[in-house]
């Protein structure tokens, strides 16, 4: 059959499984073309843990209630307005529905994680985190009928006058070429081409790391773009947060996030600080840091506390640097010894009396004095030992991507290209400006998916 | 106990310490997430608590080509394995669980059969149903001690667990909480009920859970069987062979029957389990084990069935020869997790009610 599906879905992470499922429950032949081998199948949703779902009253895992607009307000705020309300609106309404339709597919829930008991109302996360979710979707696919090719890479969508009248990819050496009745684009973003960040965000990008898959590197999205199929989204930034500096370059994913910036100083490789670490509590500012550090010398930060804090973060992958002396530790992470122990000392007076400290709260416990300030959680970095992480800049998602309307359809100029749908991070743009909202991406993709899907469908029957 | 063993499960330990998106699978990940570091013993008590259903395998994002090479269930069986062998008493004897298992309960089955053969040529004169081969104090003489030996070199062996994981005085409650779990086999509803990862790489399925219990309730009611024997004969001066309505016959034949089809479960799942997500040094001894208990009661049922005709006298040592070996070999097998399960089930039971 994979010489003539009826749809063809580009990518293997949750929006193309969504999308393939639902055109393949209407009946249609799909053929799922997924870039990466099967050991990497599922792209940044194989990352993931949890998607963000409106509820009237408890649903699954979900306690009491999620309005509409309360979820939408929580958007508005992290996007600063930057987001189609229409869209956006459209998709919270419609992830209510997929909770259940998630269940019926496989995708099994479990109760909130221990450490985030903050989502518990909001967000439902996945047993075994996206890698179970994406697992079930291929079982599910499969059994319906969906061909999977793994390690397919697609290198052109031939575009003619409207409509897409050829796929191209690449697999095992050989160049392949299909005509599909419909084609549904869900292969993300761009961030793995680190060249293409380069450009668009300055050299400074090739120091970045890259938390997610290395297989999206957004062939697809330029090569639509180029044949003038509507963008959406700034083509110069990205989601970014502040990860541990020893992560791999690629794929790193959940466990490399550090959660002591609040209780630490950081400073760069100079041994100066250069940012309020105490500015809010952790989950608001941890998008921040990802951009603070990139705008660093060498796009790198030390994170310094002592051993009174050691236990108020999450544990991450690898164990912190560990030394007797502040001098000592500079000397382990490369820090000037002399530069970091005057810094250290500068904020030791500026601080205050610490007796208000709470680790969950905003505290008020500030430094006096200090430029710049840390204004909560400001105690003294006197007890050794003393410990210390690297840090650097990890990008979540681009934000361009393709434009499309509440059909998932995508267009040139104002007409639609009649047999093309995109859903997932690669059209995420278009819903979210800028900033990102906790499992939002995933509800997105879910969304989109079973609407490219469907909308596939109707068109290739 | 092998020190790479217990690094390796510690390095993939905090790995998923900061990962957490198992939690639910099973009782492992709520009680590693419970440290924040891990102490050997840490590691020696997750190793129990896991039953190797692999659901944290399929799920990881992290497993090879990706270079973190998460594979938690092998890790864990590693040191679980190794703890065994640690543990067994008298030293030296925890060698076993490494050779070849087949070989081994091969031999002991052949020769105890062959001791049997010879024990015929002590013939009773008189005696009905098997005592007219083997009298019912010979078998006594020989099982009895088979029996209770083993079970004090278990009960040294978990004492020696219990210390090595730092656990404090036995409460009722926690083991009462363990037998309960055991009993439903709770983890291996792999957290939503669907079941485990076992034969069919990420399919979720009940089929281990369900050999696993027919093999537990089997056992047990075979045992029950035995035991409920014992107290007719001693209690009530009621000697076998026992008709088809007596206690021992009803639950011995159905105990049996479970038995048969359960181990015959097990040991098909095994051959279509991935052994890279086991220990597999541990994998040939376990297999014979398994072959070893269906062999227990496939010739219990036979030696049942042919009452009456010719073949009991080779039947009657067989039988008896499969179950002294499993009883000897109960604390150097794969028979051992039963027992390291129930202490790993109370002492984490322990950690919930401290
Ligand atoms: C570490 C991390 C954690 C995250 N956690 C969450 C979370 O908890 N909740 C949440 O909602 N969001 C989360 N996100 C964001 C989330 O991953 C994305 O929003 C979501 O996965 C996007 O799904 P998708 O299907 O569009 O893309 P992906 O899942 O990335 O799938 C893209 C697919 O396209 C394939 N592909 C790429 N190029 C080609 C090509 N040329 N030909 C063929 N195939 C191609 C890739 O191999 C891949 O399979 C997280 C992201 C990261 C990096
Ligand atoms: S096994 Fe993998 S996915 Fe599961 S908790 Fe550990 S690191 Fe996370
Ligand atoms: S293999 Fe199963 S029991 Fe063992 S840790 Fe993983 S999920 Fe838990």
């Amino acid at each position: 059959m994979s010489d003539n599906p009826d749809i063809v879905v580009i990518g293997g992470g949750n929006a193309a499984l969504c999308a393939a499922i639902t055109a393949a429950e209407r009946g249609a032949r799909v053929l799922i073309l997924e870039g990466a081998p099967k050991a990497y199948r599922g792209g940044n949703s194989r990352h993931t843990r949890n998607f963000r779902c409106m509820h009237q009253g408890p649903l699954g895992p979900l306690v009491e209630s999620y309005s509409e607009d309360e979820y939408f307000e929580d958007l508005i705020k992290v996007t600063g307005g930057k987001t189609d309300e229409g869209l956006a609106r459209m998709v919270i309404r419609s992830s209510e529905e997929c909770l259940p339709w998630m269940e019926a597919h496989g995708v099994r829930f479990q109760p909130s994680l221990s450490g985030t008991l903050s989502l518990a109302r909001t967000n439902a996360f996945f047993l075994g985190g996206g890698k179970g979710l994406v697992n079930a979707y291929y079982r599910t696919a499969e059994a319906l009928g969906v061909e999977v090719k793994y390690d397919a890479q697609v290198t052109h969508l031939e575009v003619d006058d409207g409509q897409v009248v050829r796929v191209e990819y690449h697999q095992n050496d050989l160049d392949f070429a299909l005509s599909p009745k419909s084609v549904v684009v869900a292969s993300g973003g761009f961030q793995a081409d680190t060249d293409w960040l380069a450009r668009a965000w300055g050299p400074a990008a090739k120091n970045f790391l890259i938390r997610g898959t290395p297989y999206n590197r957004g062939v697809v999205l330029a090569d639509l773009l180029d044949q003038g199929v509507e963008q959406v989204g700034d083509p110069t930034q990205c989601h970014a947060v502040a990860i541990d500096g020893r992560a791999p370059k690629f794929d790193g994913g959940i466990v490399t996030r550090l959660d002591c910036v609040p209780f630490s100083i950081v400073v760069n490789k100079h041994g100066e600080r250069f940012y309020d670490e105490g500015e809010d509590v952790w989950p608001k500012r941890y998008a921040i840091w990802g951009r603070l550090i990139a705008n660093q010398p060498d796009q790198i930060g030390y994170v310094v506390i002592d051993a009174k804090s050691i236990e108020l973060f999450m544990p991450s992958v690898f164990p912190p640097i560990e030394a007797p002396t502040i001098e000592a530790l500079a000397e382990k992470m490369g820090l000037p010894p002399a530069a970091l122990r005057q810094t250290v000392d500068g904020f030791n007076a500026a601080c205050g009396d610490t007796s208000a400290f709470h680790p969950t709260e905003l505290d008020g416990v500030a430094t006096k004095g200090l430029n710049p300030p840390k204004t909560n959680w400001a105690r003294p970095i006197t007890d050794p030992p003393f410990y210390g992480y690297s840090l650097k800049t990890g990008v979540t998602f681009t934000y361009l991507g393709l434009k499309v309307d509440e059909r998932a359809q995508c267009s040139i100029g104002n007409r639609p290209v009649t047999n093309l749908w995109a859903a997932g991070e690669t059209m995420a743009g278009s819903i979210l400006g800028q900033g990102y909202l906790a499992g939002f991406g995933m509800t997105i993709g879910t969304v989109f998916g079973r609407i490219a899907g469907q909308e596939a469908a109707a068109h290739a029957n | 106990m092998q020190i790479d063993l217990i690094e390796e499960a510690r390095r993939q330990a905090q790995i998923c310490n900061a990962c957490r998106y198992c939690e639910s699978y099973c009782s492992v990940f709520p009680a590693l997430h419970a440290n924040r570091s891990f102490a050997d013993g840490d590691i020696v008590q997750l190793a129990n608590l896991c039953h190797n259903c692999r659901g944290c395998y399929y799920a990881c994002q992290y497993t090879a080509p990706h270079e973190f090479d998460l594979n938690l269930p092998r890790a864990l069986a590693e040191v679980r394995q190794d703890s065994w062998k640690d543990f067994a008493w008298p030293k030296g004897f925890g060698a076993l669980f490494d050779r070849a298992g087949v070989a081994i309960a091969t031999a002991l089955v052949l020769g105890f059969a062959l001791i049997f053969a010879l024990a015929q040529a002590l013939r009773p004169e008189t005696g009905d149903g098997f005592y007219a081969y083997m009298s019912h104090s010979l078998m006594v003489a020989i099982f009895a001690p088979a029996f209770l030996a083993p079970l004090f070199a278990m009960s040294v062996s978990l004492r020696r667990y219990w210390h090595s994981v730092g656990g404090g005085r036995v409460k009722l409650a926690d083991i009462w909480a363990a037998c309960r779990s055991a009993g439903r086999m709770k983890n291996l509803e792999g957290g939503h009920g669907d079941g485990c990862n076992f034969e069919d790489e990420d399919r979720f399925s009940q089929a281990r859970r369900h050999f696993h219990q027919a093999t537990l309730y089997g056992f047990l009611l075979c045992f029950a069987s035995t035991t409920s024997g014992t107290v007719l004969h001693y209690g009530f001066g009621l000697e076998a062979p026992y008709g088809f309505l007596s206690l021992p016959k009803l639950l011995g034949v159905p105990g049996g029957l479970l038995l048969c089809v359960g181990t015959a479960g097990l040991a098909w799942l095994k051959t279509k389990a991935d052994p890279e997500l086991g220990a597999k040094s541990a994998w040939g001894g376990e297999m014979a084990f398994i072959l070893l208990l269906f062999a227990v009661s496939a010739t219990g049922l036979l030696l049942y069935a042919a009452t009456g005709t010719a073949a009991v006298a080779v039947l009657l040592p067989l039988h008896l020869g499969t179950v002294l070996a499993f009883f000897l070999l109960t604390p150097y097998s794969k028979m051992a997790h039963g027992f390291y399960r129930m202490a790993a089930l109370t002492r984490d039971s322990a950690r919930h009610t401290a």
